[in-house]
């Protein structure tokens, strides 16, 4: 049975032109947006929250219910502010979006204004997205001559600008709170929350922060309806999902899929992955993003969802899944990761700017032959100082980037620790000069 | 004496831009323009140098400091002069598990610069994940994407389509 899902987000992909605004109406793009302006703002809310959508940034929170927490009488404007700071190491759906169809973002972020009483939007696309930037500007400047976006949307009383700004370069600024201090024209410093966003976000006014997937999913909910959409997927989690799929696997890319998919499905499915490299196996997944603690080849039969993984201890994140075959070295991978996560720590809190570079150096001196006993508690020490797990989503610190530090660090070691003491025996990496797995190295 | 930051008229299409940008923001948030200020004068100069920073905190009415502390969190906004090009590899795990330590060493070797350095001509830095990890590895030229950089011939393509040093 072929597992690829009903397209929604991807539907126009591969059509020509399929970024203008005229490729985009002539699938019957903005027709929803139209229907919706005679809606009650009310009733958008209502149907975004029974459609079970949930955030694709990584949190996966509920966005009708997000949407819900706007305070209706506040005196001060709204914003709606769209997170394209795609920059979880694994995840690489919103660049294909803003590539190929920024109309559907477009029309997402319109019916979202209107149903939540917003009249700027900002899209903040991360730096190293130039070509995505410019392609969004395009379509934003097509929108506007086409009397969307501007004074009047579609000729109603309601007024709506949109405007993209773009990041330069720090992790961090994907954090919700991080990228409102950027959009502020700052350095990209968490905010403690409570309050939250809804209620005290851009320049101190209710600002609501979706994810590009998550919006550019809601003109196909208003179409179609909430409960077409919920139908779906299961009882939590409305509509289909994009996976990207990366590392050792014969087909990467971003996949759509039902989210009873499961990972091993998504490996191995000719829809998919297409398998393993000849004569490797799986050694350990990542299911989503760099963030999200390892699993080994025995939990390959859970399916890529919010509350599955999150029964196993795991998270469904940012849909990012990386594969390491069983000629990867996992120390070496795990001190990659730790060291991104050391070169991305703002430094704003203590465990997290003094902890991820601790742990970099500890992973690298076992990976060159250095470890020592007690280094592999070391490591266990610092990650459990900086958030303890299981369980997830209790650190010490303002942001989640602590525990997405730590999270790999814990899991790596605590379900691979004979590789880790192996490095300590043998004094040397047991995978010598090909520690990155079948893929791993360059050919002329 | 040393040369003026910006030409009158470069200082003029600055000032054009930079209105137009503040247009975006409500009048009493200048400062929240700081992002694509510094982004418009280092597309004009290639860099921020430190009157540049200065000029943009006087247009923002802010402090120096407060645009120094921006350009120096970021790290797409260079505070020094880099190379006329300037080459971002991404060797985060996605790239790494299809030879993107392969890729940085070759590019070193190519080059003729170590990661990390820069000479007149080249900046070669490690990046962090660039969100190309199904087409892995993947690499930056001047903010310009080139990925599925899986041999050292597509790497060569991709630096013979480079206009020549000056």
């Amino acid at each position: 049975m072929p597992l690829a899902a009903e397209k929604i987000i991807t539907r126009n992909w591969g059509r020509p032109d399929s970024w203008t605004l005229d490729a985009y109406k002539g699938t019957g793009g903005y027709a929803t947006l139209e229907k919706v302006l005679g809606m009650q703002p009310a009733q958008i809310i209502d149907e975004v929250k029974k459609s079970n959508l949930r955030g694709r940034g990584g949190a996966g929170f509920p966005t009708g219910m997000k949407w819900s927490f706007v305070p209706k009488d506040s005196p001060k404007p709204k914003y709606l502010a769209v997170n394209a700071d795609e920059s979880e190491p694994g995840t690489f759906k919103d660049r294909y979006i803003l590539e190929n169809d920024p109309h559907m973002l477009l029309e997402g972020i319109a019916i979202a204004s209107f149903g939540l009483g917003v009249h700027t939007a900002y899209v903040y696309v991360r730096g190293e997205f130039r070509f995505q930037a410019e392609r969004l500007q395009k379509a934003i400047d097509e929108a506007y001559r086409a009397g969307i976006f501007g004074k009047k949307l579609l000729g109603r009383d309601f007024a709506l600008d949109c405007y993209v700004v773009r990041g330069a370069g720090a992790y961090i600024c994907g954090e919700e709170t991080g990228m409102l201090e950027s959009l502020e024209g700052k350095k990209g410093w968490p905010r403690l929350k409570p309050p939250f966003p809804a209620v005290v976000g851009l320049f101190g006014c209710p600002t609501v922060v979706n994810n590009v997937e998550t919006l550019a999913a809601v003109p196909a909910i208003l179409q179609k309806g909430a409960d077409w959409f919920a139908k779906l997927g299961p009882d939590k989690s409305g509509g289909t999902r994009m996976v990207c799929l990366s590392g050792s696997v014969n087909r990467p890319g971003v996949f759509k899929v039902m989210l009873s998919t499961t990972v091993r499905e998504l490996i191995e499915s000719p829809d998919f992955g297409q398998g393993m490299p000849p004569g490797r196996k799986v050694k350990a997944v990542i299911p989503g993003g760099s963030s999200a603690p390892v699993m080994t080849a025995d939990e390959l039969d859970v399916a890529l969802e919010f509350e599955a993984l999150k029964q196993i201890q795991n998270m469904a994140g940012s849909g990012g899944v990386i594969v390491m075959d069983d000629a990867t070295c996992l120390v070496r991978s795990l001190w990659r990761v730790s060291r991104f996560y050391a070169e991305e720590s703002c430094g704003q809190c203590t465990p997290c700017r003094e902890g991820t570079p601790w742990m970099t150096r500890v992973l690298r001196k076992l990976e060159e032959g250095r470890g020592e006993e007690g280094d592999i508690e070391t490591l266990l020490n610092v990650a459990q100082s900086i958030a303890p797990y299981p369980p997830m989503g209790l650190g010490q610190t303002i942001c989640a980037l602590g525990d997405a530090a730590a999270l790999p660090v814990h899991s790596f070691v605590v379900k691979f620790r004979q590789e880790f003491e192996d490095h300590i025996r043998l004094g040397k990496c047991p995978f010598g000069d090909k520690p990155w797995g079948h893929y791993g190295a360059m050919t002329a | 004496m040393a040369s003026p930051l910006l030409t009158a008229e470069e200082q003029r299409v600055f000032d054009d831009r930079l209105a137009e940008i503040l247009s975006h923001y409500p009048s009493d948030r200048k400062s929240a323009a700081m992002l694509p200020a510094l982004h418009l004068l280092q597309s004009m100069k290639g860099w921020l140098p430190p009157d540049g920073m200065e000029m943009v905190a006087h247009k923002l009415e802010v402090s120096p400091e407060r645009a120094y502390e921006v350009a120096t969190f970021y790290v797409m906004f260079h505070i020094r002069k880099p190379g006329k090009y300037v080459v971002d590899v991404c060797t985060n795990l996605s790239c790494s598990l299809w030879g993107a330590e392969d890729l940085l060493a070759y590019l070193e070797q190519k080059l003729g610069v170590t990661a990390g350095e820069s000479n007149g001509t080249w900046t070669l830095r490690e990046a962090e994940c660039l969100a190309s990890c199904g087409t892995a590895p993947c690499l930056q030229v001047n903010e310009v994407h080139h990925e599925n950089l899986r041999s050292r011939a597509a790497v060569d393509a991709v630096f013979a389509r480079l206009k020549p040093a000056s």
